[in-house]
This record gives C-alpha cells, sequence and structure tokens, in this order.
C-alpha cells in the first residue's frame, strides 16, 4: 500500500486496458458478424429478421433501461407508431422508396418519444413507469380508434418495395441483408453512446443522480436525450418490422409488447450491450418453438415463470451470469 | 455592503407541511472563511444546505451569492455558478473508478458532455488532471480501483477530491468526518486546510475538535433557527450552546455515530 506510485504509469495502465478492452469488443463483434451473415444459408431469413427486429428493440429499450436506469413501460407505443407510419406511407405513396417510409416511422416515433419524455422525465422510479405506460394506453387507443390502422384487422399488405428504388426487397435475402445492416449500424451506435462522453455522464446520473446534478449536470435534459435516442431506435424497429411482415397491427401497440421487451432485456442481461440481443433471441426462439407444440396455449405462463426466475435467481440475466462466470473462472 | 460576503440568506424558511424545518435564518459567509454550521441531530443543518443548493426549494426567503439574488435558479446553475457540495451520505459513483469519478466533474467544464458521438477515449486528456486530484487526496494508487471497493475514509477523500474538481469558489462539506476513524480524521482537517486554500467553505461538522482547529467563525442551529454566531471562544463559551448542544452532546454523539455507521452501510 506505501510503495510510491507514479500517476504517469497509473495513466498509462488506464489507457492500455482501454485498448484491450477495445480489441476484445471488436473480436465479439467480429464473431458475431460473421454467424450473423452466414445464418440466412442455414435458417429461414424470416425468422432471423424478426429476431433481428426484435433485438433492435431491445437494445433501444436498454440504453434508457439498462445504461440510464429509466425503466420506461411504454415502449410498444414507439414500435408501433414507426410501424404504422411505415406501413401507411408505402401502402398509399407509391412513389416512396422503402427507406424514405422507414425514416418517416423512425421520425414518428422520435417526435413521439419527445413527447413523451417531456411529459414523464420528471417522475421518478415507479412514478416515471406508470406515466409511460399511461401514456402509452393513450396511443394504443388512438389506434384502436383510427381507420388508417385498420383497427383490429390491423394493416396488411405492406410493400416491401425497392431500397433506394434498386435493390427488391420482395427477396428475402435482400431484405435479410438490409435490415443486417441497421441492424448492426445501430447497435454500433448504442456501443458508441454508451462509452462516450455523454455515455459516462447516464453512467453517473444511473448511479448517483442528487451527486451528477450537484456537479453541475442538469439531469433532465440528458434522461431527455437517452429517451429520444431510445425511441426513435425503437420505431426503427418498428418500422423494419413492418417491411419484413408486410403487417403493421395492435400486438405492437399493446402493453403486453412493452412488457415483453423488460422481459427479453432482463433474460438476456440489462446495462450489458450484448444482453437484450441475446435475450430477445432466446425469447423469439422460445415463443416460436411453443407455439409449434402442445405447450401452445401455455406460452404466456411459461414466459411469465422465466420472468420470475430470471428476477429472483439470476438477477444479471445470460449474459451478465457469463460475465460474472468468465471473470471468475478465467481470470 | 453585502458584496464583503460570498453568501448570504436573509429570512429563510423552510416548512414541511407546517412543520418548520428552517426558521427565518439569516447567514453571512465571509470571503475566505472556513465557517462551521454546528447543532444537535434535526437541527436543520443539511436542510439548509439543500435550500442553499436547490435540492430543496425555500418556503420564503432569499439567497445571494456575491450579492446577486439566486434564489430562484436550479440545483445544477448553481454548481456551475462554483457553489459545490458535498454529501453527508459519502455520494460517489459506485461503479465507475475513482479516476472516473472525477472526470464526471472535469466534464462539466470540458463542454462535451452531450457528445454521443463521441469516442470515449477522447476523455483520455483529462486523465492528468485527474491524476493530480487524487494524488492531492493521496488515492493515486486507487485511480483504477471501482469506488465500491474503497473503504469508507478513502470515499469520503474522492468525494472532496471530486467536488475540488470543480474548481468550486463556494465549498458546501457536509459532515465531511462523518463515520471515521481518528486517524481518517486527521487527513480529512489537512485536506479541508488545502482545500480551503482561496476558497470560501461552510461546512457542518459535529466533531468539535475538528471546528476549534478549522473554523474562523461558526454559527449554531438549533430548531431550525440561528441560536448565536461568532469564533469558537465566544459560541464554546456561551451558556446557551452548552445546553441545546454540548449539554446534548452524549445523545447527540450516539445518534451521529448512529447515522454514521447506518451511513457506512449504505455506502457499501
Ligand atoms: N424532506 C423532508 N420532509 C420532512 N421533514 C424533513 C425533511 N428533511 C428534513 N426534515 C426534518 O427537518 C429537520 C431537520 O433535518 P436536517 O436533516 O436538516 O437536520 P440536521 O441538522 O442535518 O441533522 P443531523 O445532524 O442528524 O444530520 C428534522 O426534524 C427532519 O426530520
Ligand atoms: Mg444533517
Amino acid at each position: 500500500m506505501d510503495q510510491p506510485v507514479n500517476p504517469a504509469d497509473i495513466h498509462k495502465a488506464i489507457v492500455e486496458q482501454q485498448k484491450i478492452q477495445d480489441r476484445k469488443k471488436l473480436m465479439v463483434n467480429g464473431v458475431l458478424l460473421l454467424l450473423l451473415l452466414a445464418a440466412p444459408f442455414v435458417m429461414y431469413p424470416v425468422f432471423l429478421m424478426k429476431i433481428l427486429c426484435f433485438a433492435l428493440f431491445a437494445v433501444a429499450f436498454n440504453l434508457l433501461f439498462g445504461f440510464t436506469g429509466l425503466l420506461s413501460f411504454g415502449h410498444a407505443a414507439f414500435l408501433a407508431s414507426g410501424g404504422y407510419t411505415t406501413g401507411y406511407l408505402l401502402s398509399n405513396f407509391s412513389g416512396l422508396t422503402t427507406e424514405m417510409g422507414i425514416i418517416a416511422g423512425t421520425a414518428t416515433a422520435t417526435l413521439l418519444g419527445l413527447a413523451f419524455a417531456l411529459l414523464s422525465i420528471r417522475r421518478q422510479g415507479i412514478y416515471f413507469a406508470m406515466v409511460t405506460l399511461a401514456l402509452a394506453q393513450l396511443v394504443f387507443f388512438f389506434f384502436v380508434q383510427s381507420e388508417f390502422t385498420g383497427g383490429e384487422d390491423g394493416m396488411h399488405g405492406i410493400p416491401r418495395g425497392e431500397l433506394f428504388g434498386l435493390i427488391n426487397l420482395e427477396d428475402n435475402l435482400n431484405m435479410y441483408y438490409f435490415v443486417l445492416v441497421v441492424f448492426i449500424a445501430c447497435y454500433l451506435l448504442v456501443q458508441r453512446i454508451v462509452s462516450s462522453p455523454y455515455g459516462q455522464i447516464l453512467k453517473a446520473i444511473k448511479q448517483n443522480e442528487p451527486r451528477a446534478v450537484s456537479l453541475g449536470y442538469n439531469v433532465d435534459r440528458y434522461k431527455i436525450l437517452a429517451f429520444v435516442i431510445s425511441a426513435a431506435l425503437a420505431g426503427l424497429a418498428g418500422s423494419m418490422k413492418s417491411v419484413v411482415f408486410q403487417l403493421a397491427s395492435l400486438n405492437d401497440a399493446h402493453w403486453h409488447m412493452s412488457g415483453e421487451v423488460i422481459l427479453m432485456t432482463l433474460v438476456g442481461g440489462m446495462g450489458t450491450l450484448l444482453g437484450p440481443v441475446v435475450g430477445a433471441t432466446f425469447v423469439v426462439n422460445i415463443e416460436y418453438q411453443l407455439s409449434q407444440g402442445p405447450l401452445r396455449d401455455w406460452v404466456d405462463p411459461i414466459l411469465g415463470g422465466i420472468f420470475v426466475l430470471t428476477v429472483l435467481a439470476f438477477r444479471s440475466g445470460i449474459v451478465g451470469e457469463l460475465q460474472k462466470f468468465m471473470r471468475k473462472n478465467l481470470g | 455592503m453585502s458584496e464583503q460576503y460570498v453568501l448570504e440568506t436573509r429570512n429563510l424558511v423552510k416548512e414541511f407541511k407546517g412543520f418548520v424545518a428552517v426558521n427565518d435564518v439569516n447567514l453571512q459567509i465571509r470571503q475566505g472563511d472556513i465557517h462551521a454550521l454546528i447543532g444537535p441531530n434535526g437541527a436543520g443543518k443539511t436542510t439548509v444546505f439543500n435550500l442553499l443548493t436547490k435540492f430543496l426549494i425555500p418556503t420564503r426567503g432569499q439567497i445571494l451569492y456575491r450579492g446577486e439574488d439566486i434564489t430562484p435558479l436550479k440545483s445544477a446553475a448553481i454548481a456551475r455558478k462554483g457553489i459545490v457540495r458535498s454529501f453527508q451520505i459519502s455520494a460517489v459513483f459506485p461503479h465507475m473508478t475513482a479516476l472516473e469519478n472525477i472526470r464526471v466533474a472535469l466534464q462539466t467544464a470540458e463542454g462535451s458532455s452531450y457528445s454521443f458521438w463521441k469516442s470515449g477515449n477522447s476523455l483520455h486528456k483529462l486523465n492528468e488532471r485527474c491524476m493530480e486530484l487524487l494524488e492531492s487526496v493521496g488515492l493515486a494508487e486507487f485511480a483504477n480501483t471501482t469506488t465500491v471497493e474503497l473503504a469508507y475514509g478513502r470515499k469520503r477523500a474522492l468525494e472532496l477530491a471530486t467536488t475540488l474538481a470543480m474548481e468550486p469558489q463556494l465549498l458546501l462539506l457536509d459532515e465531511p468526518t462523518q463515520g471515521m476513524g481518528s486517524e481518517d480524521v486527521d487527513r480529512v482537517v489537512e485536506l479541508v486546510r488545502k482545500a480551503a486554500q482561496g476558497r470560501t467553505v461552510l461546512m457542518v461538522e459535529h466533531n468539535l475538535s475538528v471546528v476549534s482547529k478549522l473554523c474562523d467563525r461558526i454559527t449554531v442551529l438549533a430548531q431550525g433557527a440561528v441560536l448565536t454566531e461568532g469564533d469558537y471562544q465566544t459560541v464554546s463559551a456561551d451558556p446557551r450552546v452548552r445546553e441545546v448542544y454540548m449539554g446534548s452532546d452524549g445523545s447527540g454523539e450516539r445518534g451521529s455515530q448512529a447515522a454514521a455507521s447506518e451511513n457506512v452501510e449504505a455506502a457499501q
């Protein structure tokens, strides 16, 4: 404890450590990329796209929940508003190319996110969750009542169209690689945000909000920005999903969906980058497997059970527990 | 007239649903002083701090900083004006390293704190200053240690260094020695003395030997109101002070010790 320390050495060690971490991150990202590139040759692309859309949704949610410490119970509103906007535009304006529809859907969700954030951000904890839930219910009823959404029937036959007016997205492989590119871009963006100077402040706010305030940070603004980015990415996930399935329905707006994304994030590991991706993959797979077999009617209770088990026994989720295990056993 | 005071409060009042926690308090903090705010448990010291830094909104009254009325400002704006507080319960960012804790404070001035597109490596340029600050409180070797793993006394030292990173003009310290062993207390006294150079300090402190060693001026608070004010000799000779504060010393000490061990637990 008493040996003299040289600050320059410590600084060097920190930078070195950062480099090692960056390299590790790069390696993990590389392996995942290869897997994702090869995946459609072994698995059904539409199923993979479903996973990617939900994974993006969960990654977006986790930026707010895992990295900012805000539990929104209204994220379905962003998924759905993105999906409906994109679906409506692509169905009704044949001049629009697909990416324009997706951008418009994302923009709608972004604005809606800003409105949600302004109305909810000053509430703490459970009250914040309740306000977001209430707002999302308003949005849900709006979609139920509106004609353009097709109400209970949903919006069908959304044309996939052509990307940039060039690439035919009716082709599942083309569609898959487009979704993959968007997903990777968003994933890298979130990775960047989390480690950015702004990400440090989010971390600080999450860990000790009064202290962050006392250091001069206007924490509401930081939270609003995180909320809006999260809503935008959730909307983007919804927009892509409506193009992939050529369908936008009330399911996406229902509070079940807000709950499901919480489940995905917790099961995978909140506050880790990969957690929500793993969680979404896990949940989508379980739902699919169960719906094919004799346990068809038991999907919800089984997911509920998994949820309880995670919260009680595996707080850090799949990825979090794995990280702990590796740290313990591999140094 | 009032410019000679860094900080002044005029008839400051805070009521909680009819209960008056701070009652008509007029504080005058002189430039360059180490000013102590003392008083028994529940006297309203922390509440005064919360009012000054707008963690609570005053029911009535005014707060002036260098003659300027800062009563309407929000917490974050007050901090950016140079009035920076520490907390009674050790306030650190537990899952960040010691260095990162300090860096968060430096980022306020650095101005990239909304830059969500920038690489985290752009913060490395602040590391040198972080190391200086860590060294000044004897924590250099813990730069890369996650803060939860630090001992309680070190957490408080880190908190002080983080506060100093803001280059505050006026430092508000809420019981910086609470829950510490005598060795740590001596270290903190030295740190505060060093930190006070070129600054003004207002500190809440239960430990009267610390107060007598450090403070130029003392305000005694009891039941929300100012009982008396003066230097250590005047105040400690005042029989009313003995009655409310030192008279209840036994229970007060016990109370603050219980609170202290709570804090230690809360900090774990
Ligand atoms: N948010 C609040 N709501 C209601 N009452 C409060 C609140 N904050 C403080 N009080 C009350 O105001 C009084 C003053 O509390 P305060 O924390 O300011 O005392 P203190 O002088 O800092 O005491 P200690 O030495 O124990 O830290 C206490 O009776 C406390 O119960
Ligand atoms: Mg107090």
